[in-house]
């Protein structure tokens, strides 16, 4: 089949008009204030299937972000002048909020410029407090960020990184959790949610675990927060990572959550400007909690515009947001078994996994799978999705992964369903 | 620059990749040899060549990748037999250059063959290097034979 045969036959996906707010002909939420999705894509609607590469951003983000630019940029902390004491109203508001979203004080919120920085921060701020010998437990399905900064510790401190497998069926072996928590144990590294598998991790349970034998616990939220319904307390964790720009909000703005005491075991590992108390020619010494981990000018218009996005969510409910990604996930499994010949990676029930479900179709390679999605306008993500361990332990490469946010609808994974049926056309198969 | 999937997926390139030359292990144990890989994606990919008297004479190629990386591969091992170290280094050269203009044009005294369809492909900047990384684990391969020592992994990361 040619593209332009495919593109004879009836479109699966039509933009939604959106009238009554959210769709109830289709299930999509909130759509029509996500501007981008009007875009066409190589000469077809865009069907957007990589928010769990970044998530797009409701208008009112936009207008947030582009609001603090217009009337009231400034930098933080130090301007005596009108413009400094809103801005730094507005970024200090962003704290609060996300505080108030994870059911947390604001002053155990850090703002960083993403879940990366966060996880380098705690991994570089507990070196002082680490021995050689000393051990972390790091999972297999980890991503990148949440693996290389422990590797690199473990490198310049003299650790050891125990990994903690996966099963077969794409889920922590934790029968081989005891094995691994010993005395020595400083550090447990998860995932809330897999970027690749969609596996929803028992983060509670592990932190339980590990606090019996006085581990620290990161968890990597990147592909939770503002998707899963949960509390900071709730996970049980010591450290929380994400960013805002998987949960509707702007790029180059993440946050590291703290419990109680955590964040005081941490030294900064970026300093200069804004994070000091006082400095002389010999010594410097440190801000509070958390402003000593905010060195240099931060991302203020970004922290402006997320509370704008975290509003989106509490107004659908993430109750609602969670029952619609199940719903499309396990809309999507159905429809890409149905297929024959993929393999689709990560648990069996939707109700066990993340809005996303990654696959491999031995007939068309991910990035020729990719490639031929977007030229008739599907986007998705395609290659090792920064977990090469994981991949290795699939016995692939590269896998192709559909991810779901609120504005998405089945339609949607209609149109894919069709067009990896064209691909595979191009493919002779 | 828009390309359309006719200049991605052109019938040679697609025969290139349901049948790629050289898949054949050599006859005998390899005078050259790199793995190359392109790390923003993952795939790997094993050339050796067998070289007699100045002259490659056989090239085995392993590919893990994409439709364009296993049939640029294919291409390769078509085009490398016969040519000398030197002749081959020109071709892998003059093709990296095409990949990164705007007319894409491969001198006809080098005899590209179907190498000038897979040209096609600048046109989709994120494919650039899954057309290159044959070619690069080609130059890898060169580079070990020629100073001696085993290559260190080629890759498409500059």
């Amino acid at each position: 089949m040619t593209r332009e045969d495919f593109l004879k036959a009836p479109a699966g996906v039509e933009p939604c008009d959106g009238q009554a707010g959210d769709c109830s002909r289709c299930g999509r939420i909130y759509s029509e204030r996500f501007p981008l999705l009007e875009r066409r894509i190589n000469g077809r609607p865009l069907v957007y299937l990589d928010s769990a590469a970044t998530t797009q951003k409701p208008g009112a983000v936009i207008a947030a972000e582009a609001r603090y630019y217009r009337e009231h940029n400034a930098n933080v902390h130090r301007g005596m002048h009108t413009l400094g004491v809103e801005a730094t109203d507005l970024y200090e508001g962003c704290r609060t909020r996300v505080g108030r979203f994870l059911g947390v004080p604001g002053d155990r919120v850090v703002i960083t410029r993403g879940a990366t920085s966060s996880l380098n921060l705690v991994a570089g701020g507990l070196a002082p407090t680490l021995k050689p010998g000393d051990e972390i437990i790091v999972t297999e399905m980890e991503h990148h960020a949440n693996l290389v900064p422990w590797l690199q510790l473990a490198k310049r401190e003299g650790l050891v990184v125990r990994p903690l497998p996966i099963t077969a069926g794409g889920e922590l072996d934790l029968a081989r959790l005891p094995s691994l928590l010993t005395a020595r144990t400083r550090v447990v590294a998860l995932t809330h949610v897999s970027n690749v598998l969609g596996t929803i991790n028992p983060v509670a349970e592990i932190a339980a675990a590990a606090r019996r034998r006085g581990a620290l616990v990161v968890v990597d939220a990147a592909q939770s927060v503002g998707h899963l319904p949960f509390t900071f307390e709730e996970l049980g964790a010591d450290f929380l990572a994400f960013s805002a720009h998987k949960a509707y909000g702007p790029m180059g703005l993440g946050f590291l959550v703290g419990g109680a005491d955590a964040l005081e075991r941490l030294e900064p590992v970026e300093v200069g400007g804004e994070m000091i108390d006082s400095v002389t020619m010999e010594a410097a010494t440190w801000a509070p909690i958390p402003h000593r981990f905010e060195a240099g000018t931060p991302n203020v218009g970004a922290a402006a515009a997320f509370p704008a996005a975290l509003d989106t969510i509490d107004e659908a409910t993430l109750q609602r947001l969670r029952q619609h990604e199940i719903s499309l996930t396990a809309y999507a499994l159905e429809r890409l078994r149905g297929l024959g010949g993929v393999t689709i990676y990560g648990p069996a029930e939707a109700e066990r996994r993340g809005g996303l479900v990654s696959f491999h179709d031995p007939m068309v390679h991910p990035h020729d799978m990719a490639q031929l999605l977007d030229s008739v306008g599907i986007a998705v993500r395609a290659g090792h999705h920064c977990a090469q361990p994981l991949h290795r332990r699939l016995g692939v490469v590269a896998t192709s992964r559909a991810s779901f946010g609120m504005y998405n609808a089945h339609e949607d994974i209609d149109a894919l369903i069709e067009g990896i049926g064209y691909a595979r056309s191009v493919f002779g198969a | 620059m828009n390309g359309s999937m006719d200049d991605l997926y052109r019938e040679v390139i697609l025969d290139h990749h349901r049948r790629p030359r050289g898949h054949a292990p050599l006859p005998r144990p390899a005078d050259a040899r790199a793995e190359g890989k392109n790390p923003s994606c993952g795939d790997e990919l094993c050339l050796e060549l067998a070289c007699e008297n100045g002259a490659i004479t056989g090239a085995h190629v392993e590919c893990h990748g994409c439709a364009i990386a296993t049939a640029s591969g294919s291409i390769l091992a078509e085009l490398v037999p016969g040519r000398t170290p030197a002749q081959v280094r020109e071709l892998a050269e003059a093709f990296r250059v095409a990949m990164h203009s705007p007319d894409g044009v491969l001198p006809d005294a080098l005899e590209p063959g179907d190498l000038e369809v897979l040209t096609g492909v600048r046109k989709f900047p994120a494919r650039v290097k899954c057309a290159l990384l044959p070619w690069i684990t080609l130059l890898s391969a060169l580079d070990a034979r020629d100073g001696g020592a085993a290559a260190a992994p080629a890759t498409t990361e500059v």
